[in-house]
């Protein structure tokens, strides 16, 4: 007797809870629909395409839809896998996200620290001014202004070239010249604007540390070195996990203006590939394949490097 | 706050200075030259490389450009895009964000997932074209607004500027009969203009700078917005010259040097003439999204 009554308690309790929520969202409906129109958004544009990644285990033809295509399983994995180009593609990405990594990653943090070394508060801020210029342009406009003055018809940097006795160098149809030509226009469009983060990490320090290591006799090099680099450790670690789980997202505007069948072999990377057979060759089920790829092994790269800079003491970005 | 004035700390500083004068001279004097070369004749830019201040000025190449209507077009059409859908965008963002700054919504806490998990993993491009495909958005100009209209960094950037204003306003206009439209128009959004200008800006400057979505989902190149038609002129005509067939009608032949220049100039303007403005507020902009985040 006991334990039933007990039990239509607690399921009388549940009653009230589940009538309470239903009350509460009664009373916020107003919130619900301002909420509304943004969920629909996320689910059409982002969690259909999810469910939409389907295609890559079939054999998708428009005319039949998700729903009657016929299933092949990893066909497509397959393919893609035994493909030269699948390698090439890979190494391109890998090499051009390790180029990133060494020369892009390192630039931001010592502008930064050159930065909070100036005093006088004008000459701080035209620099910053001018050094966040350019990632406020489009990498349509950063790639135009580079072809303009690389271009071999009275170019910049070839009439230099040129005046100092040398020959003219054709930087955009070439194999060697695309890899340096890349991170040069990463790191001029995107240092500046990366010095943010860390200067706001450097105001938040303590002057009494400065004053401390002075009178301990450490000169700018040594504040710097045990003072300010020790300081923002955890920003450098929470944009070094960020950088990390962006390895496959190179950004498929910036490489596909560089992209020309002249150094394809270099350029090619995971996003102008999916492009060119998807959109442009019609095999959506194959290049689906390759975007899932992507995806997914971005996906664990982030919990992986999130979960390691937890393991390292650090906070993780979620 | 570095009192230093030992032979050392001097030296320092004057290096330091000297390099970072250097850096902002590097960053911008591909601009300057651009700028420079796109009022000068072809003749000065043949004879003298590097133009910084033209000695011949000349307007011939703006005349050219403004002789065609393929430019002038394309700047219409990013101009209409930008203006519709920072609105768009702005209203879409604004509300899902106060909705999830409110801490007493059932469902806050899944709904947040959802918008953070599409940060970290997507369906990608194909998929994505298809659901546009299907939603009857290609080739129009809506495609390059619908499918990127909430930019769910931004969101979170709102959601946690909401969230931090005073509770006790709500409740006050509330106690006034006040509803929850009215607190989200007469109270929230007049105190968060700052916020709003901010990411106004970013989107404004997301939408000048549509490239991406433009060659996904427009085939019709009288459609296309001022950055495609910029690398049809340049980019495609540099280097690339056996791809110069679909230039757009007026740039028949791969144009001169100093059009080329014009053409970017007249691409980058507008976010030049805003820069001042989003300089005032990103660099707070930017550290609520990146340090909240």
């Amino acid at each position: 007797m006991n334990q039933v009554a007990a039990k239509s308690n607690a399921i009388a309790k549940k009653r009230g809870n589940e009538s309470g929520l239903f009350k509460r969202m009664l009373k916020n409906r107003a919130i619900y629909l301002m909420i509304l129109p943004g969920l629909l958004f996320f689910l059409i544009f982002k969690y259909v395409p999810m469910w939409g990644l389907i295609i890559a285990f079939q054999d998708y033809k428009p005319y039949l839809g998700i729903t009657g295509s016929p299933f092949v399983g990893f066909e497509h994995f397959e393919r893609l896998f035994s493909d030269d180009m699948f390698f090439t593609i890979l190494r391109n990405t890998l090499l051009l996200f390790g180029m990133n990594l060494l020369f892009y990653f390192p630039v931001p943090i010592i502008l930064a620290l050159m930065l909070n070394e100036v005093r006088h508060a004008m000459f701080k801020k035209w620099v910053q001014t001018l050094v966040y210029v350019p990632h406020f342009m489009s990498w349509v406009i950063i790639v135009s202004i580079t072809f303009v003055m690389l271009s071999m018809d009275r170019g910049l940097i070839n009439e230099i070239l040129v005046m100092m006795g040398f020959e003219k160098i054709n930087f955009l149809l070439s194999n060697e010249w695309f890899r340096p030509m890349y991170i040069l226009q990463v790191i001029w469009r995107e240092a500046g604007w990366g010095t943010i983060i860390y200067l706001a990490a450097m105001a938040a320090i303590d002057p009494g540390l400065y004053e401390a290591a002075r009178m301990d006799g450490a000169g700018r090099f040594r504040q710097i070195w045990h003072i300010t680099l020790p300081s923002v450790r955890s920003v450098i670690m929470t944009l070094l996990i960020l950088k990390i789980g962006d390895v496959l997202e190179l950004g498929f505007e910036h490489i596909y203006l560089l992209l020309n069948s002249m150094n394809r072999e270099v350029a090619e990377i995971f996003d102008t590939y999916v492009y060119t057979a998807g959109l442009k060759q019609g095999q959506y089920s194959f290049s689906t394949a390759i975007g899932f790829f992507k995806s997914v092994v971005g996906l664990m790269l982030v919990m992986a490097a999130n979960w390691l800079a937890k393991k390292a003491g650090e906070d993780g970005i979620y | 706050m570095n009192q230093d004035k030992s032979f050392g700390s001097r030296v320092f500083d004057a290096v330091n200075y000297t390099l970072l004068a250097l850096v902002g001279l590097i960053t911008i004097l591909p601009f300057v030259h651009v700028i420079a070369g796109s009022f000068t004749t072809v003749q000065e830019l043949a004879e003298k490389q590097f133009v910084l201040i033209p000695t011949v000025f000349s307007l011939d190449a703006y005349r050219y450009i403004l002789s065609t209507n393929t430019l002038f077009k394309a700047m219409g059409v990013s101009i209409g895009v930008t203006a519709v859908g920072t609105f768009v965008s702005m209203f879409l963002t604004s509300l899902m964000a106060y909705g999830l700054a409110r801490r007493d919504l059932d469902g806050r806490g899944p709904i947040m997932f959802m918008v953070v998990f599409t940060m970290l993993f997507s369906g990608g491009m194909i998929p994505t074209f298809l659901v546009v495909k299907e939603m009857g958005l290609i080739d129009s100009y809506a495609s390059l607004i619908i499918p990127g209209a909430i930019n769910a960094f931004n969101l979170i950037i709102m959601r946690n500027f909401f969230q931090n204003l005073p509770d006790g306003l709500e409740e006050s206009a509330k106690i006034d009969g006040c509803s929850d439209w009215g607190i989200l128009f007469r109270i929230v959004i007049p105190l968060s203009m700052a916020a709003i200008a901010t990411i106004s800006l970013f989107y404004a400057v997301t939408y000048w700078n549509t490239y991406q979505q433009a060659i996904l989902y427009l085939n019709d190149s009288t459609k296309w917005p001022v950055q495609v038609i910029l690398r049809q002129i340049v980019i495609l005509a540099s280097g690339m010259s056996a791809d110069t067939s679909d230039l757009g009608d007026g740039f028949t032949a791969p144009p001169e040097q100093t059009v080329k220049m014009a053409v970017i100039v007249v691409a980058t303007l507008p976010i030049l003439l805003v820069y001042p403005f989003l300089q005032k507020h990103f660099a707070k902009g930017a550290l609520l999204g990146s340090i909240k985040g």
